[in-house]
């Protein structure tokens, strides 16, 4: 039997400022993992990610990255998209220097 | 302190020119990610993690006071007030927006710096010895022959999309401060019949595949050597494997095909070449060189230092650590340290650099060093200057007294910014830096250098770390592997894995117990960490680290 398919959110970096942003289900990208469309189907999910993709004036990088939902939205399940949502450790600097702000 | 001609200020300014229009017409969309990919990366610009990172070539670890006052505007104006020096002689800016890396570049190139080469399938920055042109034991200042380097390989046409990048490094001492057994192409300046020329070492590198530098020859005479290194990389660019990334690095090449087939195919080629080379490349040289001349080194009485340095245990401490033998016996070369106790590895502040700049300007004849060990050099200090220069360092949090000790560590800047890492680097020399300096052990423990990288690809040297630590994600975790006895210098070696990784909380407490193991093995305090090791071997070390193995096996 096939693996279940982990859950997944879109995930790229900002072609501008460069920093991490993920793809809502409203087709926004917002600088916040809990605003971002948790995927639980597979096709969706290629899908979704060729959407991301072809946006090549907005966004570099486009992937799928495990998440799982949690109370506020998804979370990370890899300690890897666990600082990308946040920042570096030695330095207060990235997400966690301001709070996420949404992004049209 | 190279002067760039009006040659070489035109060629960088049409180049940040054409990067200036390449990023524009990757921010109106005529260009993909993948067309501007190379492009950005032949100028110094990647895309990590959180950020942009914007590297910036310090060729040859040199740098005058406006130079260093220029890279801390960049840091102020287009980043968060700090640059990251690194292991190769660079500085990288963590946080720039792409729309301001055309300024930045041109703000770099009103001080002659810049980002060329500093990525992509080319020859990078040559680095070099750090105490080049002061050190009491060298034979001659390697700088001159790198900048030549730095000419002939910036842009060449042959080297442009080579199998992967190739990195060389210089040293005109016979004792290796440059780690030139860990690089593609290792030179070291020697004499002959009065002749100077350089020793060619071939094949080494770290990443996944350690390799010591082979000899490819004992002496080539500096008529000769262009030619012989162009030689050289041009057997690799052509049978180099470009099949498999991994296997592309001359190392390799030198591994399969075995020293004594390059070598012939390198004399054969040098033979094709070195027709071309009329004697040009002598005349720029020769030309380079004055640009090199030293200091007239001022005359003086070094009373006022022995007085400090009889007086001042603090002043003391620090010229014990942190000041080496210059050729002038006046004089001295000072190692400013970037690794205050839990801060991170090589980072500076705009502030720092500024006061570092002041120093270099006002006691050090407006002369800088940026060292692979992530520390920044004064090198031509009057000793009488010492006691006022380390009264200022003292003010800026730059006066820790610990080069060549446990909490100068290098590392990598690991999965807190680089999108290669598989852990993070950072924190693990934070906390061993700040236990250590809890413990007041440090001086005890005397000469040990950690190298951490957080990736198999080595850019924090650990397998010629004393202590070696390498992060990585083991099922999703991060896990950190030791190895022990590796060596830097010329008598290179890489370092031995003690066993299984240890988690990200369990990797301080197991350093700690390599250092007890450490100094109840020792003979005497003389007997360093790297001579203890290789006296008893891994044995005691593993069953300090791994005592249930021990207790499974009684």
């Amino acid at each position: 039997m096939a693996r279940a398919f982990a859950p997944k959110v879109v995930t790229a970096n900002d072609l501008l400022e460069g920093d991490v942003i993920y793809l809502t289900a409203d087709d926004r990208w917002s600088r916040d993992l809990r605003e971002a469309e948790l995927i639980t189907d597979e096709a969706h999910a290629q899908l979704r990610l060729l959407d991301a993709q072809r946006q090549v004036d907005k966004i570099v990088g486009a992937y799928l990255a495990d998440a799982v939902a949690g109370e506020n939205g998804p979370e990370p399940t890899h300690f890897r998209e666990d600082f990308r949502r946040t920042g570096p450790s030695n330095y207060a600097h990235g997400k966690q220097e301001t709070s996420p702000q949404p992004r049209a | 302190m190279y002067r760039y001609s009006e040659f070489d200020k035109a060629f960088l300014a049409e180049r940040n020119a054409q990067f200036r229009a390449q990023v524009e017409r990757r921010i109106d969309g005529s260009l993909t990610e993948d067309e501007f990919k190379p492009l950005r990366l032949m100028n110094g610009l990647y895309l990590q993690l959180h950020a942009y990172m914007l590297r910036v070539a310090i060729p040859y670890g040199t740098l005058n006071s406006a130079q260093m006052r220029q890279l801390a505007l960049l840091a102020e104006k287009w980043d968060k007030g700090y640059g990251h020096f690194t292991t190769r002689q660079n500085i990288q800016y963590n946080w720039p927006k792409l729309r301001d890396v055309p300024d930045m570049l041109d703000a770099l190139a009103e001080v002659g710096l810049h980002a060329i080469q500093t990525s992509g399938n080319t020859i990078r920055n040559v680095t070099a010895d750090h105490f080049a042109g002061a050190a009491a034991d060298e034979i001659a200042d390697p700088r001159p022959y790198a900048e030549l380097l730095r000419q002939w390989s910036t842009d060449h046409p042959e080297f442009q999309f080579m199998p992967r990048k190739f990195k060389i490094a210089i040293t005109g001492s016979e004792h290796d401060r440059a780690v030139i057994k860990a690089h593609d192409i290792g030179l070291q300046l020697v004499e002959r019949d009065g002749v100077l020329g350089a020793r060619v070492l071939v094949g080494g590198g770290l990443g996944r595949t350690p390799m010591i530098g082979k000899e490819l020859s004992d002496f080539v005479a500096f008529d000769d050597l262009l030619a012989y290194l162009e030689a050289t990389v041009s057997v690799w660019n052509q049978i180099g494997r470009r099949d498999n990334k991994y296997k592309a690095r001359i190392k390799i090449t030198v591994h399969e095909h075995g020293i004594d087939a390059i070598r012939a195919k390198v004399n054969e080629r040098f033979l094709q070449v070195r027709p071309q080379f009329k004697g040009a490349d002598m005349a720029l040289l020769e030309q380079i060189k004055a640009h090199f001349d030293p200091p007239a080194f001022r005359e003086g009485s070094v009373a006022s230092f022995e007085s400090a340095f009889s007086n001042d245990p603090v002043f003391r401490s620090w010229v014990d650590t942190n000041i080496a033998p210059h050729k002038q016996a006046d004089h001295a070369i000072v190692t400013i340290s970037l690794k205050a106790h839990g801060q991170t590895p090589g980072d500076a502040t705009a502030e720092q650099m500024r006061v570092i700049a002041d120093l270099a300007e006002q006691y050090a004849y407006d002369e800088l060093r940026i060292s692979h060990e992530q520390n920044v050099i004064l090198p031509h200090v009057h000793k009488s200057d010492l006691p006022a220069i380390h009264a200022r360092l003292k003010e800026h949090g730059l006066a820790t007294a610990n080069i060549g000790l446990i909490s100068d560590i290098i590392a990598c800047p690991g999965m807190d910014y680089c999108a290669l890492a598989t852990a993070r680097s950072i924190p693990v020399a934070q906390q061993i830096a700040t236990r250590f300096d809890e413990l007041k052990l440090e001086h005890d423990i005397g000469h040990l250098k950690i190298k951490i990288s957080g990736c198999i690809n080595a850019c924090g040297h650990h397998h010629v770390g004393h202590i070696g630590i390498l992060g990585l994600d083991r099922a999703g975790v991060e896990n950190y592997q030791i190895t022990l006895g590796g060596d830097a210098t010329e008598t290179a070696a890489i370092g031995d894995r003690t066993g299984p990784g240890f988690a990200y909380d369990e990797i301080v407490p197991a350093i700690e117990r390599i250092i007890e193991t450490y100094l109840d093995q020792r003979e005497s305090p003389e007997e360093t960490f790297l001579q203890t090791y290789r006296r008893v071997g891994m044995a005691p070390f593993k069953a300090a680290l791994y005592p249930e193995a021990r207790a499974n096996a009684a």
